[in-house]
């Protein structure tokens, strides 16, 4: 490892597995997440993505180890880990529904907060939740209980929640999975304009979706890492071919 | 390109469409936050002003009896309706702060230095050396408020620490009603067993028999009920509000936000048992008497029919429900007295079946039908009516 990637390494995981009972999910998977870039996560269902995130975000036990910002993800617990700038979304859109935009984006704001001002109604909003409401293209909703929001603009805010955090790394778990041509784009812009100098690990299956807006790519196959690389060399290789891009690649070249 | 693309609205026709109602006009905000305190003021001058004039010194008696539920409902409110969390043996708490002052009026009408009445009938005439500090009024006013914060604080901490929640978290906490009643009534001699603490002359100095003395007792309960609904309010519309609120809904999302919800909750597990206990020791100078059955599992589901009744989420339903449920329970048991438990068994499964959400949902529920039935006239009414239904939607989260 050059002096210089060593420098930009943002979180470094090293030899992490999950053991389900005998059964390795996760097995010994060593991946360097660097900040500034949309890092892909792809994989056929049951590689073993959503657990290695599972793993890094502290909600199933794993072995190995995980370093950011000097301290191990695997020892820690799931709300220490958002206040070391740690965040992700779920498959499912998970935003409070009964709640507004705004005050969704105001509880995620929380973690910059001191206790006591939780004893207090609300007066005003943080500069960030203001630019965070204009970023994602939300204000317009921002007093629309967050039920009644399309499934995009859900996931819209809740990367929005991660942004008020100011999550360093993000993990996405199939954020674009059922959103229209439309949504994907507003989608892929508004990561390529938040990515700075964050780090953004993206769950896909869409493989348009990863093609355009990927900086880097890691495959991943029976809970091992298959192939890393730009999403050139990620489609030029051909072990990748074989086990996993096989019908996907044909789709793209249909598509 | 798939089936979601034709499916899903475009982006822009929804961000143009929600434009002009960006915010909610500034009087519907305005009765949005202050309507339930002008709610607030309007209960109390009922039970503060109207009802002390109005009813016979025994209604009035019995009405602050009510509102001795009343405040353990409050808190079963915040902890169940805002907080998820269905604590079915608030007795415990009830209890808890009955006895402490039920002990400090027996210590009372024992005299100085004496031991009281039970203790001499059924135990040798010793009192347990932890009867002593309730001699002091100062102590048993601060044990009404810490020892419920400090065993719920215990217990919170070993459940919600540990996830217990849904069925489970119901069934361990009437169990502990169950195990509490059953304490007080196999240790007669020191808690007065099955009989309860009973026969009290005098509270804090005050004559009990006195009907002045009972007046204020009674303005005390009410008193309690309106601050307790104050600090409620504001802690309702506060940002813990909010975020015990999400901690109901989406438990496992909270910890993504950096808060540990266990934390949020058990904060307002100990709310709600001191008020339970307040409700308790203010019970027991009204009613006369504590025993097993005000504190156990029985006693505890009654708090909670009143809260379901008038609404678990809803900040004045809990208070009227509990008042309800105790006047009921008095009508019905003086006209029907062996009848009286089936007509309120009936009305606790006609609740939950009708009205999951309580009486308080009536309103709402009604707004809904309202636009339901719009949604079937021609387009431009549709937009109308789906805002009238956002409004009760948001009225719904901010009440």
């Amino acid at each position: 490892m050059s002096p210089q990637v060593a420098a930009e390494t943002h979180l470094a995981i090293r030899n992490l597995t999950v053991d389900f009972d005998g059964f390795k999910a996760v097995n010994g998977v060593d991946l360097t997440l660097m900040q500034g870039r949309l890092h892909f996560l792809i994989g056929p269902n049951g590689a073993g993505k959503t657990t290695l995130v599972d793993a890094l975000t502290g909600l199933v036990r794993s072995s190995g180890e995980a370093i950011f910002r000097g301290s191990d993800l695997l020892a820690m617990k799931s709300h220490m880990l958002v206040r070391l700038g740690v965040g992700r979304t779920f498959q499912t859109a998970s935003v409070f529904e009964q709640l507004t935009v705004l005050q969704n984006l105001d509880i995620a704001d929380g973690v910059h907060r001191k206790a006591r001002g939780l004893l207090f109604a609300r007066r005003s909003v943080s500069e960030q939740v203001e630019r965070v409401l204009d970023t994602t293209g939300l204000a317009a909703l921002a007093h629309r209980p967050a039920g009644v929001l399309a499934h995009g603009q859900k996931q819209w805010l809740e990367i929005g929640m991660l942004l008020v955090q100011d999550a360093k790394v993000m993990f996405l778990d199939e954020t674009v999975a059922g959103m229209s041509g439309a949504e994907r784009e507003h989608t892929g812009e508004l990561l390529k304009r938040i990515v700075g100098d964050r780090t953004i690990v993206v769950i896909e299956h869409d493989m348009e979706f990863m093609r355009r807006y990927a900086d880097f790519v890691t495959v991943m196959h029976s809970g091992t890492v298959l192939a890393e690389g730009t999403v050139a060399e990620i489609q030029a290789d051909q072990q990748v071919q074989a086990v996993y891009l096989g019908t996907a690649m044909e789709a793209m070249a249909h598509g | 390109m798939t089936i979601a693309e034709a499916h899903a609205p475009n982006v822009e026709d929804v961000l143009d469409a929600s434009a002009p109602q960006r915010r909610p006009s500034t009087g519907a905000r305005l009765f949005h936050a202050y309507g339930q305190l002008i709610a607030i003021g309007v209960l109390a001058v009922v039970l503060l002003v109207w009802a002390p004039s109005s009813l016979s010194a025994f209604r009035l008696g019995t009405l602050g009896k009510y509102c001795a539920f009343a405040l353990a409902a409050m808190g079963i409110g915040l902890a169940w309706g805002r907080g998820g969390m269905l604590v079915m043996g608030q007795g415990v708490f009830f209890g808890l702060g009955g006895y402490a002052m039920a002990m400090h009026m027996k210590l009372e009408a024992a005299g100085p230095g004496q031991v009281p009445d039970f203790m001499v009938l059924y135990g040798d005439g010793t009192m347990p050396r932890w009867w002593e500090p309730f001699r002091s009024a100062p102590f048993t006013l601060f044990a009404i408020v810490a020892l419920p914060a400090l065993v719920s604080f215990i217990l919170g901490y070993a459940i919600l620490k540990r996830r217990v929640k849904g069925a489970y978290f119901a069934i361990l906490t009437q169990a502990l009603a169950v195990a509490f009643s059953t304490l007080l009534i196999a240790t007669i001699k020191q808690t007065g067993g099955f009989n309860g603490l009973n026969t009290f002359t005098t509270v804090f100095g005050h004559n009990l028999y006195d009907p002045e003395v009972k007046k204020n007792l009674y303005r005390v309960a009410a008193g309690l009920v309106i601050v307790l609904l104050v600090i409620l309010w504001q802690l309702y519309r506060s940002r813990y509000g909010e975020l015990l609120l999400a901690t109901r809904d989406a438990e496992e999302r909270i910890r993504f936000l950096g808060f540990d919800p266990a934390s949020i909750k058990l904060v307002a597990f100990v709310f709600a048992a001191v008020s339970a206990s307040v409700g308790g020791a203010i019970f027991v100078p009204l009613a006369g008497i504590i025993s097993p059955s005000d504190v156990d599992a029985s006693a505890s589901i009654l708090l909670i029919a009143g809260v379901a009744l008038g609404g678990r989420s809803s900040l004045l339903g809990t208070v009227i429900g509990a008042i309800a449920v105790g006047y009921g329970r008095s009508a019905l048991s003086e006209r029907f007295p062996t009848q009286w438990t089936y007509f309120q068994g009936a009305l606790f499964i006609v609740v939950i079946l009708l009205l999951p959400s309580g009486v308080a949902s009536t309103g709402s529920m009604f707004g809904s039908l309202v636009s339901r039935v719009r949604t079937l006239l021609p387009r431009r009414t549709v937009r109308v009516a789906s805002s009238i239904e956002l409004d009760h939607a948001s009225s719904e989260v901010l009440a």
